[in-house]
């Protein structure tokens, strides 16, 4: 197993409210992680303390040994940490094929030719058609975002990280606001991720997170108060109690 | 007051040219749960807006406990006692959390305000907080509060366990089910989760490009899995 993200003893306050407290955890090439935990336990706000849209009190941040911690949102992400975020935040005139291919450009530092016709670029192209495949939105490449179904606009916000070539992929709640029968959508394409993308996923449809997780971790009061096996989660009690509620239950009749 | 029975008969609307809803008709009675369901696009949100007076109506009735509304105004709408909790958790960022409480209260006295930290315990841990300091689920919570505490006599919820813990949404259907049952509130339910609404409601209305498709008890339509399938399912 390869270590390509730490995070050591990480920790932040807001005034007298401790929202991160001493967190670590290591995530190797290929991890499919879960991070759970109670409203307010301090999830989105690890995210953003990794990605550099917080900047911490304390505790350091490596991508492939490297450390980040005093890097720039923007040069985390040339470094392979790339997030989605919890609402979407897409153009709704705008067709995926143009979000795709206008966020290779980026990358390729070729931004200025955004408003020149990609059409003619075959290398973006190409990489465009490939991307919306793996998400499954080929079929809908040349609609505008506004008349796609919201999973399928979930999908491109994760199609959008992909052309960001992630080694690191944080997806903050991924199926929030999706019509749960439409989850097998989005399960599907992130099973159809490249295999040495590490994936940490937070997310409250513990459905989505039990076939999704090889691991898991809960996060309460901003400390991690469990980090293991999907299986060992619904059977802790203090996870029971504060979080899993009647869905231990269920899962363990199950 | 009590809760209030609710009437919808011929109901269109949409936005500008557009028709969402096309001919919407159903009934609640005082103290009853109506979990509303389809995929997304075909009209839940538009239908609770319509009704809330938020949306242009263009044709159809509102009727609350027999008198019509649908010629007020929204804010007019709510002091006749609808309450509605949108999707988009609409809460003052700028604004603490117990000053957004306050908006909700209307003219009851300030100690109702424990009813919502009852409800939500994690509301009272953040009662000097800014809103804008909430997570996605406390903003959740505090729009849900925010309308109870106004004590509706219908109350409509869209999407209320959006982003919410697994024992939250317990505690929180478990209050939505008793606020029904002991007549508090008439209580209509838009919710992705479909077992949830089910195990909630008494009855389930489903809708398809913004007319009723189906509508009937969650005992029949657990006993129909190709309905289910047809208008719920995936890839349709």
């Amino acid at each position: 197993m390869t270590t390509i993200f730490e995070v050591l003893n990480l920790s932040k306050r807001f005034g007298g409210l401790v929202v991160t407290n001493d967190v670590s955890l290591t995530l190797n090439k290929g991890d499919r992680v879960a991070l759970i935990g109670p409203n307010g336990a301090g999830k989105t706000t690890f995210v953003n303390l990794v990605t550099g849209h917080l900047k911490p009190g304390a505790g350091t941040v490596r991508m492939d040994g490297v450390d980040v911690t005093a890097d720039t949102p923007t040069k985390r992400v040339r470094a392979g940490l790339v997030r989605t975020f919890q609402v979407t935040r897409l153009f709704s005139e705008m067709m995926p094929e143009e979000h795709v291919a206008l966020a290779l450009l980026q990358r390729e530092g070729r931004s200025g030719q955004m408003l020149t016709n990609y059409h003619f670029m075959p290398e973006i192209m190409s990489e465009t058609y490939d991307i919306l495949g793996v998400l499954g939105l080929r079929d809908v490449a040349k609609l505008p975002v506004s008349e796609i179904a919201y999973g399928q606009q979930r999908l491109l916000e994760i199609a959008l990280a992909m052309a960001l070539r992630p080694k690191v992929l944080l997806l903050d709640e991924p199926a929030a606001g999706v019509p749960h029968a439409d989850t097998v959508l989005i399960e599907k394409a992130l099973a159809q991720l490249p295999p040495d993308l590490a994936v940490l996923m937070i997310e409250h449809d513990m459905d989505f997170v039990f076939r999704f997780a090889q691991r898991v971790i809960v996060l309460a009061a901003g400390a991690i108060i469990f980090d293991g096996s999907p299986e060992a989660v619904a059977n802790d009690p203090h996870v029971r109690e504060a979080y899993l509620g009647s869905y231990a239950d269920a899962r363990s009749v199950a | 007051m009590p809760a209030a029975s609710l009437d919808i008969e011929g109901l269109s609307a949409g936005y500008g040219p557009t028709r969402i809803l096309e001919d919407v008709s159903f009934s609640v009675p005082a103290g009853g749960r109506l979990a509303i369901l389809g995929r997304n696009g075909m009209g839940k949100t538009t239908l609770f807006a319509t009704i809330a007076g938020q949306t242009r109506r263009y044709d159809g009735r509102i009727n609350l406990d027999e008198g019509d509304l649908s010629a007020l105004s929204g804010p007019d709408r709510a002091l006749r006692g609808l309450g509605y909790v949108p999707q988009s958790r609409a809460i003052f960022k700028s604004l603490t959390v117990e000053e957004n409480l306050f908006v909700g209260l209307k003219s009851r006295p300030k100690s109702a305000l424990e009813e919502a930290y009852a409800m939500f315990p994690r509301l009272a841990e953040r009662r000097r907080n800014l809103g804008s300091q909430l997570s996605g689920g406390e903003q959740q919570m505090l729009t849900t509060a925010r309308s109870i505490l106004g004590q509706p006599t219908v109350l409509l919820l869209d999407e209320p366990l959006e982003g919410l813990a697994p024992v939250i949404c317990d505690e929180l259907m478990a209050a939505f089910l008793s606020l029904a049952e002991t007549k508090a509130m008439t209580i209509l339910l838009v919710e992705q989760r479909i077992k949830a609404a089910l195990d909630f409601a008494e009855s389930v209305l489903i809708l398809e490009r913004g007319r009723v498709a189906w509508s009937g008890t969650p005992a029949e339509l657990e006993a129909q899995p190709e309905t289910v399938d047809r208008l719920l399912g995936v890839g349709h």
